[in-house]
């Protein structure tokens, strides 16, 4: 068996409201191998952007494990979980969070300011990634300046552009066209082809399509894994193939 | 890296124009201050030092006349209680290095067409060693015509640009009070004392001349003071005593009654005038850092605004790799570039001040690299002492608090 690039294990997320502690993860139990693509479903407000920001160490479980390449996440230091975040990570928000004052090729290639990028370096890759994702007229425009759309985008390729092993994309397509939807993940699963791994959040089932492996949550639980039909079709026929070859 | 950070902090700072501006106003008045009150407060001492050693070192001065409780001289008119002969006894004492005797009195002076009222003083040659008086012209009067009571004169700068103008003094004759001397010699200027005379505007002449011709109605031998120096700083106390005991003795005062002179140490007097400038300039010194600590201040309050402010960039950084490190410097290094911005403008200003200060009312200023190096290393250290709270409390955040914030 592949070694497990994600292993969370009955992972508990509270939250102190006004009106007490609420409970947002239940006993959460995922593992996910090296160059999986994983599609997260499920009602708004279940518990999916929550686990999402676990998992790029952006926010700390309340109980339960977490392990990342092998590392127990709780033990690393900030240092640590801020390298992780630069380079094994590509995090696409669900809220784009770009820099508002900065240009888009900027934006773009702030993840390579912190890995210690020389300057045209940075511009280089960056204007590669701009590319990939179509805007490449808009190097120097501002954020408020593009569409959602555009700027969905753009928040794709900053979280592309410092060559991450793993991919936690919150609702990449929602702004987007259907047309500009396939684009983004036609990009996805040629990364994905590459050996990447991603999670993406998504609440259309076409786009779930995509994924090898759809999981569910339901107020913070998982209620349902599944490989896809065409996956689980090929697996199963392996498993007959293997079946049979020892007869 | 580094220079990427320099950037961003550069575009922050553009991102507010105008309160990046009033921020960078308090660090600009603050060394600004500090700059003009240091350079006008050294340009004090300076001009005090220079006064004093004009005056010259370890010097005393036998006034005649008695001094009351209140230390007020009673009667400066029956002032014939000085004497030549005092003066040379007290030559002999241990210590004294130099003495001379001092008659003095205003006087009018004519040259030409051109008169002008001086003050004129009778003495030796020694007088012109003692106040290390030097001429930048002619010789001075000896001995013999001290004994002969010569019409010779040395005179002063001012008295030379009011009676001369272009003429070359040396060997003219002038008239004081009618009587014509010879100008045998002209003085270097000594600009100001420490109480605010113009030294250069006087006449010396032969002490024996000034009491027989200028100063008249005094009997002969009397002078009005009689100028001490000791050979060392160390040897000024016992030298006061010796002629205060010496005086006392050949004026026949008893032990308890008022004397009918006073010693007075004038190297004190012009220490105590060095001491007093001294704290002055400390004082303007410290009343100007008071400002730099407002400007420091103001750097801080508008960090901590612009951090709050900013929280959600803060987050994003962090969520894209930024470590508390980069966050900490990013925010020190802007209130580092708006504070050495501020500086050097108030550097500017502060030593454009110091000069306008110079040419409009002549006092000395002194802009010394030090000062200069000293107001650009608190300014940074202010940047950094002050820019670190809030660089510290942007650093600490936790990013998914902070992207979360409104
Ligand atoms: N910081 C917080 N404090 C308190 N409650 C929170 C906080 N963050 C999230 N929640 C709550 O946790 C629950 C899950 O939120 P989460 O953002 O994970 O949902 P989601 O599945 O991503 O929803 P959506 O599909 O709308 O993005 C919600 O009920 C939300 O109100
Ligand atoms: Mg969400």
């Amino acid at each position: 068996m592949a070694k497990s690039v994600v292993l969370v294990s009955n992972l508990y997320k509270d939250y102190q409201t006004a009106a007490g502690a609420i409970t947002v993860l239940k006993q959460v139990d995922f593992s996910m191998e090296a160059g999986d693509f994983v599609a997260i479903m499920g009602p708004s407000g279940s518990g999916k952007s929550t686990f999402m920001n676990i998992l790029g160490c952006l926010d700390k479980p309340t109980s339960g494990r977490y392990t990342l390449d092998g590392h127990e996440v709780a033990t690393l230091d900030s240092n640590t979980l801020a390298k992780i975040r630069n380079q094994t990570i590509g995090f696409v928000f669900q809220g784009f969070n770009l820099l508002s004052r900065v240009n888009l090729l900027d934006n773009v290639a702030l993840p390579l300011v912190y890995s210690g990028a020389n300057k045209a370096e940075r511009q280089m890759r960056a204007k590669v990634l701009l590319d990939k994702v179509g805007l490449e007229q808009h190097v120097n425009a501002l954020p408020n300046q593009i569409s959602g759309g555009q700027q969905q985008r753009v928040a794709i390729a900053r979280a592309l552009v410092n060559h991450p092993r793993l991919i936690l994309a919150d609702e990449p397509t929602g702004n987007l066209d259907s047309k500009t939807s396939e684009d983004i993940m036609a990009l996805f699963s040629e990364l994905n082809a590459d050996g990447i791994s991603i999670v993406l959040v998504t609440h259309e089932s076409d786009i779930a399509a995509h994924a090898s492996r759809q999981v569910r949550f339901l107020d913070g639980r998982i209620v349902q894994d599944e490989r896809s039909r065409a996956i689980v079709l090929a697996t199963e026929s392996k498993e007959k193939i293997e079946e049979k070859e020892p007869n | 890296m580094f220079l990427a950070m320099l950037g961003e902090a550069w575009r922050a700072m553009g991102a507010n124009r105008l309160r990046t501006f009033l921020t960078m106003l308090g660090m600009v008045i603050g060394v600004g201050s500090v700059v003009l009150m240091m350079a006008v407060g050294q340009g004090a001492q300076e001009s005090v030092k220079e006064s004093i050693n004009a005056m010259g070192s370890n010097l005393f001065i036998v006034l005649s006349g008695s001094s009351t409780a209140g230390g007020a001289r009673s009667g400066s008119g029956n002032s014939s209680s000085l004497t030549v002969k005092d003066a040379n006894a007290i030559s002999e004492l241990d210590g004294v290095s130099n003495i001379a005797p001092i008659s003095m009195g205003n006087a009018q002076v004519v040259f030409g067409g051109n008169n002008w009222s001086t003050s004129i003083i009778g003495t030796t040659p020694t007088y012109l060693d003692i106040r290390v008086w030097e001429l930048v012209d002619g010789y001075v009067f000896s001995d013999s015509d001290i004994r002969s009571a010569t019409r010779v004169a040395l005179v002063g700068k001012t008295v030379v640009d009011n009676i001369f103008g272009d003429v070359d003094p040396i060997g003219k004759t002038i008239r004081i009070k009618q009587n014509p001397f010879v100008v045998l010699g002209v003085l270097k200027s000594k600009g100001q004392s420490l109480d605010g005379r113009d030294q250069d505007d006087t006449i010396i002449i032969p002490l024996t001349t000034a009491q027989r011709k200028i100063l008249g109605n005094q009997f002969a031998g009397s002078v009005r003071q009689i100028m001490v120096q000791a050979n060392t700083p160390e040897a000024m106390p016992l030298v006061e005593q010796n002629i205060n005991g010496l005086l006392n003795q050949r004026h026949n005062i008893r032990e308890g009654a008022d004397s009918d002179f006073f010693v007075r140490n004038l190297t004190a007097v012009a220490n105590s005038a060095a001491e007093t400038t001294r704290t002055m300039s400390l004082l303007l010194g410290a009343i100007a850092s008071v400002s730099l600590l407002v400007g420091g201040i103001g750097i801080m309050n508008i960090m901590l605004v612009s951090v709050t402010e900013r929280t959600r960039e803060i987050g994003i950084r962090m969520a894209i790799g930024a470590r508390e490190r980069d966050i900490l410097l990013q925010f020190l290094l802007e209130a580092i570039v708006i504070s050495v911005i501020g500086c050097l403008i108030g550097l500017f200003l502060g030593i454009t001040g110091a000069m306008l200060v110079n040419q409009l009312t002549q006092a000395a200023v002194v802009i010394s690299g030090n000062s200069v190096m000293i107001a650009f290393a608190v300014a940074a250290s202010v940047g950094i002492f002050f820019g670190f709270y809030p660089a510290r409390k942007a650093a600490r955040l936790n990013p998914i608090e902070a992207l979360r914030y409104q």
